[in-house]
């Protein structure tokens, strides 16, 4: 009798504290792929932001494949009607997501925290569905940066190169010396990133939008994409025979032990640099992509929300998108992360020098209209394009294609992906 | 007497009931398993032909849109490679297997001392999963940490073996390593089915005077053609399977040169949201096991029935 008696109390207060529970506090489901050292810690304090505040975190980190795996567990959810209330998705995709009539409205967010005068217009475009708000964004990253071992070039008697044809010379005298000019990773995310870079600096701001974001066939098979495949020719002719394959970071390892000279990387590449103990300015040097000193190819990760029908994960929802957006998380996300806020006007001093760089090219592109999304980092076309696009640069890098055919082949897949 | 009867009769009654389902049990034991099948293989295998006829993008969408994702398939260049990627590396896969583990299979059929042991280590690799056996590959092949650098410390300075990041040459880096997985499992089936060969017939054939290389190729291997039947079958499955093998060894080689259909139709559908064009590919990789397995299963099962 007395053992059934605290068994029963026993159940009673654990179903009391559970609806307890419910009642006072909304639950946001997270799904992410910031898994690595210093993103998992970067996430850690949006949670504890949010958990302040009484809401609860529930975390769904999904790894690997640069957010390919997250994506996929997130179309199995949609599919079988049970999306999570927070999903990492960024560029054009959040479109897509729109489309299928799942997200929910964050106007009223946006509005009391003026976003929209606190984001710069190409970046709130991408945020927005329909003109509404669908999407919080989180940071920036530069991608258009060239990672430089000054040593490398002392010892090869080169200068650092501002333009292509530079770049030609003083990569032979670099190559004549011994070392490997340009450290590549053999990976199409790579050679596309390399190869949408070649793209503003050769065809321009403009050029680049018509091509890479409208994805318009014209452009894409013209005579300004036939040179800008000649630019990518040339600088395979630098790299070393090992480079199919090879990850990212190992590049960049390549050139923190002065076996390379330039590695193509996207900001991200600093934190490598910053873990072996080099100095920015003394032991490397952040130049942005021959020709593209006026251009600031972005790439801005972002949360969407899920519509959900429980009120008190709603009120859970926009006190995330809210807290994404305000300075405290923006600086201590961004200085972990390598990247910089979105949030224009912020204060820089918790940032580095490479960081001050991007804060005023990213103001400076803004104004001039050469802020533009990175289509290798999916910001500026549909999942579809950018893999048609991916196919036809890494055969271009992996084969003898000619550089006509190349760009006349570009044209048609992009047309057969649309 | 009456009542005797009705008894009697109603005893027999139950017990036909019993009968039945005692009958019946099999059926009833089978029965889960055979709905799961029906419904989770051969019900989505028609819902992926059913989605390859739309234009589904990044969720299925149910309106159909007739043939026009295959004729974009048929034009997309990565296709027509990782199909004859697909037919060069089952081809090869599948003869190096059969024939590298017949022949070990008769090796270890000599009784020989340690056959045990033999036997073990040659069946090691089987129980390794692919992405440990394309990881172990990648460092083996890669010219500038595996084979080609040990040769040239060993001295041979012109040593090259540098296929795995040669885009002519990735698809039988591949080949390598699918066949070091699983040349032993089939030398197992194989050693089976040697030892299931009755000792008679090979000693008659010695008395007709027949040296050994003429037994084995009139009588012993002949009388392995269901083995060899079996091991095709499964060699097949695992070669158009081949996923994570592809993905950990060269992640479709350099560019896409070593991409097969698996991995294609895995980066069409889920990777780019292009579900339908993606389903259309899974299509073409069923109707093309379809046109080789079932002839192959069609001869084979006639056969049986007249000998």
């Amino acid at each position: 009798m007395k053992r059934i008696t605290c068994r029963w109390m026993i159940v009673a207060v654990l179903v009391a504290g559970m609806f307890s529970y419910n009642a006072f506090a909304g639950e946001v489901e997270v799904l992410h792929w910031w898994t690595s050292g210093g993103e998992a810690k970067s996430v850690g304090v949006l949670k504890d932001l949010l958990e302040k505040e009484g809401h609860t975190w529930q975390d769904m980190a999904v790894a690997g494949g640069g957010g390919g795996n997250a994506m996929t567990v997130l179309k199995s959810r949609a599919v079988a009607g049970k999306p999570p209330t927070a999903a990492q998705v960024k560029g054009p995709q959040i479109q897509q997501w729109g489309d299928e009539g799942v997200l929910t409205n964050l106007d009223d967010v946006a509005r009391a925290g003026n976003w929209d005068t606190l984001l710069p217009g190409v970046v709130a475009d991408i945020m927005k569905y329909e003109g509404h708000y669908v999407a919080v964004p989180v940071n920036v990253h530069k991608i258009n940066w060239m990672w430089v071992n000054p040593d490398v070039f002392r010892k090869a008697g080169a200068m650092i190169p501002t333009t292509w044809a530079q770049f030609e010379e003083e990569a032979a005298k670099i190559k004549k010396a011994g070392f490997i000019p340009v450290a590549w990773g053999g990976q199409n995310w790579q050679e596309a990133t390399v190869f949408e870079s070649i793209v503003l600096g050769v065809g321009g701001a403009a050029f680049y939008e018509q091509a890479l974001v409208q994805a318009d066939p014209q452009a894409l098979n013209s005579p300004t994409m036939v040179k800008c495949f000649e630019t990518l020719r040339m600088v395979l002719g630098f790299i070393d025979k090992d480079a199919p394959g090879r990850d990212w970071n190992l590049a960049t390892a390549m050139v923190i032990q002065g076996k390379a000279a330039m590695q193509f990387m996207g900001d991200w590449a600093k934190g490598e640099f910053t873990a072996a103990g080099k100095r920015p300015g003394v032991d490397y040097v952040a130049m942005p992509v021959p020709e593209t000193s006026g251009g600031y190819l972005f790439n801005v990760d972002s949360f969407i929300m899920f519509d959900v029908k429980d009120t008190e994960a709603q009120k859970a929802q926009q006190a995330m998108a809210r807290l994404i957006m305000e300075p405290r998380f923006q600086e201590v996300f961004n200085v972990n992360k390598g990247s910089i806020p979105c949030r224009l006007g912020m204060s820089r001093m918790a940032f580095d020098a490479p960081a001050h760089m991007s804060f005023d090219s990213f103001v400076a592109s803004a104004e001039a209209g050469s802020l533009l999304p990175s289509m290798a980092h999916e910001m500026a076309v549909y999942p579809a394009i950018r893999g048609a696009i991916f196919d036809v640069v890494t055969n271009f890098c992996n084969s003898t294609v000619a550089n006509d055919r190349a760009a006349k082949t570009l044209a048609s897949e992009v047309q057969s992906a649309m | 007497m009456m009542a005797m009867t009705r008894s009697r009769r109603g005893a027999g009654h139950t017990r036909d009931i019993f009968q039945y389902l005692e009958d019946l049990l099999p059926k009833i034991v089978l029965a889960p398993t055979a709905i799961a099948i029906l419904i989770s293989v051969y019900g989505f295998i028609l819902w992926t032909a059913y989605l390859s006829f739309t234009k589904s993008r990044l969720l299925p969408k149910y309106d159909l849109a007739g043939f026009v994702q295959y004729i974009k398939l048929f034009s997309n260049d990565r296709w027509w490679v990782a199909s004859k990627n697909l037919v060069l590396f089952g081809g090869l896969f599948i003869f190096f297997c059969v024939v590298l583990g017949l022949l070990l299979a008769i090796f270890l059929d000599q009784r020989i001392r340690i056959e045990g042991a033999i036997r073990t280590i040659y069946l090691y690799p089987m129980a390794l999963s692919f992405i440990v056996t394309g990881a172990a590959w990648k460092w083996i092949l890669n010219p500038g940490l595996g084979l080609e650098r040990l040769m040239r410390q060993m001295g041979f300075a012109d040593f090259t073996f540098d296929w795995l990041v040669n885009s002519e040459m990735s698809i039988y880096t591949v080949v390598i390593a699918g066949v070091w997985q699983s040349t032993g499992f089939v030398m197992a089936l194989f050693l089976a089915g040697l030892r299931g060969i009755d000792d008679s017939i090979i000693r008659a054939a010695q008395v007709d005077g027949a040296g050994l290389p003429r037994i084995y190729r009139k009588i012993i291997i002949p009388s392995l053609r269901p083995v060899f039947f079996s091991a095709v079958i499964i060699l097949s499955h695992i070669a158009i399977k081949s996923f994570d093998l592809v993905v950990v060894l060269t992640r479709g080689g350099p560019g896409y040169s070593s991409d097969l259909p698996a991995t294609f139709m895995y980066a069409f559908a889920f990777t780019r949201s292009r579900l339908a064009f993606g389903a259309a590919s899974a299509m073409m990789m069923f109707f093309a096991v379809m046109a080789i397995i079932v002839p192959y299963l069609y001869s084979e099962l006639r056969r049986k029935r007249y000998e």
